[in-house]
């Protein structure tokens, strides 16, 4: 679907002509991302987040291919071959770093993207679908990255690998031989590293499969926009192409600033120096700590301590996966009429209040020793993060009175609308 | 319906998150948690000629560097992600890092026999070990495996100042220390080292005297040169391409900034149109 | 992307025909932009073509140091140079003139055993053990190999026979087998590569 007013794709060469007929590609990209879709003309930089993550997801698929031509994930030489990447594959260090730095970016600009989604309340409908296609986009890569972090099989990869399996072992009765089952023995090896490997380079694809579908849902409401008010008319939007292109555009060369200075100039700032080590089942690690962007589901796992009716462990577990998957409810547990979080104080005091503390807290405590105070503050953290996606946000959602919207997008961006004097359905705006 | 359930499931969560938080509080408030965390010194800063964006090798550091590695570290730590040949991008010629290498003896077979035996290097050799394995290796120190150098200034946080800072930083426990932590005393095989995360190291220090290694270019070998120099070889072992790195990442910036600060442009003037004037209020 | 940057320049440029000066720039900044990011983008082609040429570890063995003072003559050895069998053999004086005695003009591929030889080295016949049809290992090498008709390497795969200075003289293989480069470093070693 589209609006009434995007641009129709022509064809204007035998070429076009002949694609269009037979295999309409062009004209796919026109309407996708291209001059035939109409998108609100008042996106604020926040919007730029989900083309950048397409990117990185690139990005990552382009140099991980490459790393995979030259790795063997085989425990005795796994270690040797990473090495010999950085060392004697040409290229093969700046490789290899753009790929470790490249799936922090990814997170970073998608966790950017998802909190854009927060705060304006992108998940309401119509757009339930690109929320929820979003959440097992995330999940996905969760998964990717934690199994990426095993291959180079370092000691962070080892015990990595050992800590996150066992957490299956906190299940009743059947935890144990899942864990056994997942890692092929009974301790992370060959067999984990090699399943590990073949799932890692299969997942990118898949996650590259329910983007499609990601963007595919999205074009079907189109974009949504920082007033939260759905287009009205064709004076609300501008085409994508070539405006949201150039901004896009402008956006990527800022973020590839920042990407490149890590890669070149910091490029194990964000990584472990114990992964460096090669894999030694016989020796721990002093401080076991996931890569940064698993570290505020890391401290929720963490925080639970008490074994109230249940063992702690199966309660961390619990809360760690419950953290995510109660993502999927949100669409229907916001009950507001409004969106954009401009509009909704309460639910607005409580997002930078409350959400983004929490979370702050719960990022730094998830790298920190397990010792206090770190445990008390995620634990204090922990629940606030549960409240307020269950708690909050559905009795906030109901009792707050939000302040008056703008007629439309283009009252909002011009101060005034024509048809907003004139009243609705009169002529569309030029 | 679901609202319901999940304001019940939320407070489920919290409830169990903040009960963890109250036994915690109360037990950290009524036992004393022994401070087990002994004060090790984090590393000094030392100067290094390829430290910052701008930093390149000092050829002649990590020559000395590597005969320090040579006449003291070999004797226990191996090399084994390091060829011969890789030094070649010491500063030496082919010509020197084929004597070089020859000065190593590696692990080789008997053509008649096809027994194992030993043979001069080849530079496409890499650094031989000094343990056939961790057994023997473990055996020959006192049930501590010297870990290989390869990547050791990597594997360590702040890897370049702390092994410059570890190799000299040993001296006997400080009498304040050991009346505050009575466990910082060395055990038996255990040498004191300040740097050292638990303070007390199986490694014997090995640069005991000024003048141990004999410097081919004259520099005067005190132990905190040979320290230093070693670092900075070992940094090098750890990334080869850390200067090529750095380097190749300013061009990269440079054309990045270019090309963004291009695309701002080219960004406003397509906007130009659209974007209503600031008008101030 | 090129295709939209075209059009783009397409469609400014009809307007720079009727509007001026303004829309000049506008259409030059939005090319530059779009150039940047095409060469960019062809920059990041070099790591990712050069990453698949031979590794530093490949390459340093690009060369064979070879002792062929142990090798009798009418003996052959198969040593391996860059990954492929190479064959190093000490020709008898029957061999050399068997070979001496052919005919240029009758070859398929001229070549005298001379050129085929390093000066002061005659009897060393050094050549890559690949045949030059379509690259299996000829026989010939060990003892009580089949040497083929002409008493060289025979070829089992499609039966090419080569002679005594390796030269092909029969079956499908178009030309000699290859001598690499080597030299003499000494009078008993060899330096192939």
């Amino acid at each position: 679907m589209s609006f009434p007013w995007a641009k129709q794709y022509e064809p204007t060469n035998g070429l076009t002509k002949f694609l269009d007929e037979k295999l309409p590609v062009p004209r796919l990209v026109y309407n996708a991302v291209g001059a035939g879709y109409p998108v609100p003309r008042n996106l604020s930089y926040f919007w730029n987040f989900g083309v950048l993550a397409g990117f990185f997801l690139m990005l990552q698929i382009v140099t991980g291919v490459v790393l995979a031509m030259h790795y063997a994930a085989n425990a005795s030489v796994a270690f040797a071959t990473t090495e010999h990447i950085m060392r004697d594959i040409n290229w093969g260090w700046l490789m290899r770093y753009a790929h470790a730095n490249g799936a922090s970016f990814f997170f970073i600009v998608v966790y950017i993207h998802i909190f854009r989604g927060f705060f304006y309340s992108s998940y309401k409908a119509p757009r339930e679908m690109i929320w929820l296609l979003g959440v097992v986009i995330f999940l996905l890569m969760m998964a990717t990255a934690f199994m990426g972090y095993v291959l180079p099989w370092g000691q962070m990869s080892f015990w990595g690998a050992k800590v996150i399996t066992g957490l299956f072992g906190a299940i009743p009765l059947v935890g144990e031989p899942i864990q056994v089952w997942l890692l092929g023995g009974f301790a992370p090896d060959n067999a984990a590293l090699n399943r590990f490997f073949s799932l890692h380079f299969l997942l990118p694809f898949v996650i590259m499969g329910v983007v499609i579908m990601h963007i595919w849902a999205l074009h079907i409401p189109g974009s949504s926009n920082p007033t939260g008010v759905e287009v009205k008319s064709e004076s609300d939007t501008v085409p994508f192409h070539p405006y949201y292109t150039a901004k896009d555009g402008f956006g990527l060369g800022v973020i590839l600033l920042l990407f490149f200075a890590m890669v070149f100039f910091l490029p194990n700032y964000l990584g472990h120096p114990d992964n460096y080590i090669e894999a030694n089942p016989l020796s721990t690690p002093a401080h076991i700590v996931p890569e940064w962007y698993f570290w505020p589901f890391y401290a929720i796992l963490r925080a639970f301590t008490f074994d109230f009716i249940l063992p702690a462990k199966l309660w961390g577990v619990l809360g760690m996966f419950a953290a995510i998957l109660m993502w999927f409810f949100l669409p229907w547990l916001d009950k507001s009429p409004v969106r954009s979080g401009h509009y909704r104080p309460l639910f607005r005091k409580f997002f930078w209040f409350g959400l983004i503390p929490a979370m702050a807290v719960l990022f730094y405590c998830g790298g920190a020793p397990a010792e206090e105070p770190f445990v008390m503050l995620s634990q204090i953290a922990t629940a606030y993060y549960f409240l307020h996606f269950l708690v909050i946000i559905p009795i906030v959602s109901q009792v707050e009175k939000p302040e008056p919207l703008p007629y439309s997008i283009t009252e909002a961006v011009l101060g005034s609308d024509k048809k907003a004097v004139l009243g609705e359905n009169t002529e569309p705006a030029v | 319906m679901i609202r319901i359930i999940a304001i019940l499931v939320g407070l489920g969560f919290a409830f169990v998150a903040l009960i963890s938080f109250v036994v915690g509080a109360y037990t950290a408030a009524t036992e004393e948690a022994p401070d087990t965390h002994l004060p090790y010194e984090h590393p000094q800063d030392v100067n290094f000629s390829f430290d910052g964006p701008f930093g390149t090798w000092d050829y002649g550091q990590l020559q000395r560097g590597y005969k320090v590695y040579k006449e003291v570290c070999s004797a226990c730590h191996s090399l084994k992600f390091v060829a011969l040949r890789n030094l070649g991008e010491l500063g030496y010629t082919e010509a020197q890092v084929k004597a070089e290498a020859a000065t190593w003896t590696v692990p080789g077979i008997d053509p008649n026999t096809g027994e194992a035996s030993t043979r001069p290097g080849e530079p496409t050799d890499y650094f031989p070990k000094p343990y056939p394995n961790n057994v023997a290796a473990a055996a020959a120190n006192n049930n501590a495996i010297p870990p290989d150098l390869s990547l050791i200034t990597k594997a360590r946080a702040d890897g370049t100042n702390y092994v410059a800072s570890l190799l000299t930083g040993y001296r006997p426990p400080s009498e304040e220390l050991l009346a505050e932590h009575p466990e910082a005393a060395p055990g038996p095989g255990l040498y004191h080292n300040v740097y050292f995360p638990n303070m007390n190291l199986a490694m014997a220090p090995p640069l005991t005297s000024n003048g141990q290694v004999t410097y081919d270019d004259g520099t005067e070998a005190t132990i905190g040169q040979m320290a230093t120099d070693v670092a900075a070889f070992l940094t090098w072992t750890a990334e080869p391409t850390l200067v090529k790195r750095k380097q190749t990442g300013w061009p990269v910036l440079i054309f990045v900034l270019f090309a963004t600060i291009l695309a701002w442009f080219s960004k406003t003037q397509i906007w130009a149109a659209v974007k209503p004037k600031k008008t101030k209020a | 992307m090129a295709d939209n940057a075209a059009t783009t320049a397409a469609n400014t440029d009809t307007q720079v025909e009727t509007v001026a000066g303004e829309f000049r720039r506008r259409d030059f900044i939005n090319v530059a932009a779009i150039s940047a990011a095409g060469v960019g983008g062809a920059a990041v082609l070099l790591p990712l073509i050069s990453q698949m040429a031979p590794s530093k570890d490949v390459l340093a063995e690009s060369t064979t140091e070879l002792d062929v003072s142990a090798i009798e003559p009418g003996q052959a050895i198969k040593a391996v140079f860059r990954k492929q069998p190479l064959f190093v053999r000490r020709l008898t004086p029957q061999e050399i003139a068997a070979a001496d005695a052919v005919p240029i003009g009758d070859l398929r591929d001229p070549q005298t055993l001379a050129e085929r030889t390093k000066e002061g080295h005659g009897d060393m016949l050094i050549t890559m053990g690949v045949c030059t049809h379509l690259g299996c290992v000829p026989l010939g090498a060990a003892e009580g190999e089949n040497k083929g008709e002409f008493g060289g390497y025979f070829c089992p795969c499609h039966g090419s026979h080569y002679d005594t200075a390796a030269r092909i003289r029969k079956g499908p293989a178009p030309t000699n087998l290859v001598v690499p480069d080597y030299e003499f470093t000494t009078d008993t070693t060899v330096v192939v590569g």
